[in-house]
């Protein structure tokens, strides 16, 4: 195989090297990207607000208000950034449980990807907390509120890391060149998987759930008893848009990591996904059509929040559904790349419309974000994004193993 | 192949079923009338609109006292946990007084992950510092929108009326109710407050509408208003639902410990079963 883009593995199989680790910390590669030079100046913008922000008080840089309590960072960071990262689940249950095997070589760069998504997520909603230094609350058991659905939502949250990082494990072990732990993290994985499904279903519709008793406080096309199941459904569709789009970049920025057998199976892996992006997209669309009637919507329909809605379903839904269909029996690459990225816009609709858009919609004056809200947000992205690259550029994530890992099962 | 993905699709199927019907059935129970709460009625045909309890409200809770000159309609914020505003209706000023409803069941307790909010005996739904990590979920939930956020502290605090639950706990009634000049507030327990007001109402119907707005209201809240005028005309929401708020989460909340028992067998299952193809894919690897 092409173990000479790992060098490190061979070298470095017994002992565990301090310099090794140092050395790899550091940047590899140009330093004035373009990624760079935006990121950058905005990440460091956002820590300075993120300062003001524990230093004055939330109002100080967000707009929220006494009947707005959530915002962008919940209604973005968390809910939408959850669902895009819900492609982890999808591709492990597809590949360990199913045993669908030709999807195998996006399972890590997938699972990284949710595991990040969550580490950030997680740390924007510290952001958010008015009183974070009680987070841990909840956590060790001096005052559960078990009948919160935050409470669960949290718990299966943090547990699911827990998931997705042993699921992860055996490329850091690789990454080390630690042989003894490759092998007990690597039978750890079934039992990750099975463990990380189930806490996705349940808190991916519990984000859903959380907003259950704003019943009089969202709009009534967005707001119904089935908002968990809807969650559900629309996070699996949402995270393998993700995942169509994240690999159509990372083929681009990382050619150098990937190989050749990879390389070949990407564009298979993305026709395979698109079949099941638009059967899962029809059964979203059912499911809505089953709320709207069963809520008796109608008489929305012809009004501004409305026609949004409309867009939202049509646009967003419908439209990129038929073109998974359409494309998926074409076998049409750059259509399916099309479609993911019309879905995940109307992913990111939709959860706004429910956490933003749709909340408080009556009111005389509405939420909207401050840049400051926005440029922290973007922080917290960009940050991701340069954590993932400096894990793709190190561990064995979109190439292959080194040899020894083979054998080690 | 064709055969995973319909099982795949099965498993989601019945998650999301599980999850939608979850026990409906027992989540639709409402009402605490078995419980001996402590509440305050609220008679709007004596309230003449003071403002005395505003005032005591402010000075018992070391908050700024509120301004003698005021907008028409307010609501309650993060310095000012009470507020009584006048209406002009179809029987001329009528004056109401708002505060936390101190629901039976509140959206607040169930929505809160540490119990910072909570239910006491007493009727009093108050909220503890020590335990709130300040996420804001109780505003979120609250149909009435009455937790309050410091948003512009260091150390923000969630404020809302707290019923005057220490006054309460050495046998006293709430400052608001003791230096009502006009006896518009009557404290009690919950059960006789809906008595007397019923009896008020029986005996000058012509004063009153015969709606006591808090007896039914969001599963019935510590709070009992009597009005000579449709609520809707004082600003009251008069659509919200008539059985409990915690009541909404119930189907998903008991939907939780079955799927988290239930699936992992099933998944286990399928992964047995789709095993016997790993050794012949193994090959074309
Ligand atoms: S009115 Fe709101 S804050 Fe007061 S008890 Fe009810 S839910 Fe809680
Ligand atoms: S803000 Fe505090 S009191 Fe309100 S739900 Fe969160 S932890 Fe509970």
């Amino acid at each position: 195989m092409n173990n000479s883009a790992y060098p490190i593995a061979k070298e470095k199989e017994i002992k565990f090297d301090w310099k090794f680790l140092f050395n790899e910390l550091k940047p590899k590669g140009k330093w004035l990207t373009p990624f760079n030079i935006i990121s950058i100046p905005i990440i460091l913008l956002g820590i300075f607000l993120i300062v003001i922000r524990y230093w004055k008080g939330l109002g100080s840089i967000t707009n929220l208000t006494q009947d707005v309590p959530w915002g962008l960072w919940i209604g973005f960071d968390v809910v939408t950034g959850v669902a895009f990262a819900g492609g982890a689940y999808v591709v492990t249950f597809m590949v360990y449980i199913l045993n669908m095997k030709n999807y195998h070589s996006i399972v890590r760069v997938t699972v990284l990807n949710g595991f990040l998504a969550y580490a950030f997520y997680t740390g924007a909603l510290l952001l958010d907390l008015g009183r974070p230094w009680h987070v841990i609350n909840p956590m060790i058991g001096n005052s559960f509120g078990a009948s919160s659905v935050l409470f669960l939502v949290a718990w299966h949250f943090v547990l699911y890391m827990l998931a997705e990082l042993i699921e992860f494990s055996p490329a850091i072990a690789e990454w080390l060149g630690s042989q003894r732990a490759h092998k007990i993290l690597s039978g750890m994985t079934i039992g990750a998987v099975i463990f990380g499904i189930t806490l996705s279903t349940l808190h991916q519709s519990g984000l859903g759930a959380l907003y259950l008793m704003a019943k009089d406080k969202i709009h009534p096309l967005w707001y119904s008893e089935f908002i968990p199941v809807l969650f559900l459904v629309s996070s699996i569709f949402a995270g393998l848009s993700m995942v169509i789009f994240e690999g159509t970049i990372s083929h681009k920025v990382f050619f150098n990591r990937i190989s050749d057998k990879n390389e070949k199976a990407q564009n298979g892996i993305i026709h395979g996904l698109s079949k099941i992006c638009a059967v899962t997209m029809f059964a979203y669309l059912v499911l809505q059509f089953v709320v709207f009637i069963h809520g008796h919507n109608w008489s929305y329909l012809n009004t501004p929040m409305g026609y949004w809605f409309l867009v939202e379903m049509i646009g967003f839904v419908m439209i990129p559904m038929m073109l998974f269909f359409y494309s998926y029996r074409t076998a049409n690459i750059f259509m399916i790349r099309l479609a993911a990225i019309l879905t995940m816009i109307g992913v990111v609709m939709n959860r706004l419309n429910v956490t933003i858009v749709g909340f408080r919609w009556d009111a005389a004056v509405h939420y909207i974000p401050s840049w400051m809200e926005i440029i922290v947000t973007l922080a917290v992205i960009f940050t991701e994004i340069w954590i993932f690259r400096w894990v793709i550029n190190r561990m064995p994530v979109l190439g292959d193993s080194p040899s020894w890992a083979k054998d080690n099962k | 192949m064709g055969l995973d993905r319909r099982v795949f699709f099965k498993v989601l199927g019945a998650t999301g079923l599980a999850l939608a019907i979850g026990k409906k059935a027992s989540a639709t129970k409402s009402s605490n009338s078995d419980v001996e709460f402590n509440g305050i009625l609220y008679d709007a045909t004596r309230c003449v609109g003071c403002r005395t309890c505003e005032y005591e409200c402010a000075t018992a809770h070391g908050l700024p006292a509120p301004k003698d000159e005021v907008e028409v309609v307010r609501t309650t914020n993060e310095t000012c946990n009470t507020v009584v505003n006048t209406f002009q209706t179809s029987k001329g000023e009528v004056h109401i007084k708002r505060q936390c409803m101190h629901c039976n069941e509140p959206a607040c307790g169930a929505a809160c992950l540490t119990q910072a909010m909570h239910k006491n005996e007493t009727g009093a739904v108050t909220w503890d510092g020590d335990k709130c990590m300040g996420c804001r979920y109780c505003m979120v939930s609250c149909p009435y929108d009455m937790p309050k956020f410091e948003f512009l502290k260091t150390n923000p605090k969630i404020q809302k009326c707290d019923m005057c639950f220490d006054r309460q706990k050495s046998g006293e009634k709430p400052i608001c109710v003791t230096n009502c000049p006009n006896d518009a507030l009557l404290y009690g327990k919950r059960r006789d407050l809906i008595k007397e007001g019923r009896r008020r109402i029986y005996e000058k119907p012509e004063l009153y509408v015969d709606h006591i707005y808090g007896e039914r209201e969001v599963g019935g809240t510590g709070w009992l208003y009597l009005s000579p005028v449709p609520f809707e005309e004082l600003g009251m929401n008069t659509t919200l639902q008539q059985s409990s708020y915690p009541a909404l989460t119930k189907g998903f909340l008991y939907s939780v410990p079955s799927v988290d028992l239930l699936l992992p067998p099933l998944l286990l299952g399928i992964y047995a079963a789709t095993k016997n193809n790993q050794s012949k894919d193994k090959e074309d690897e």
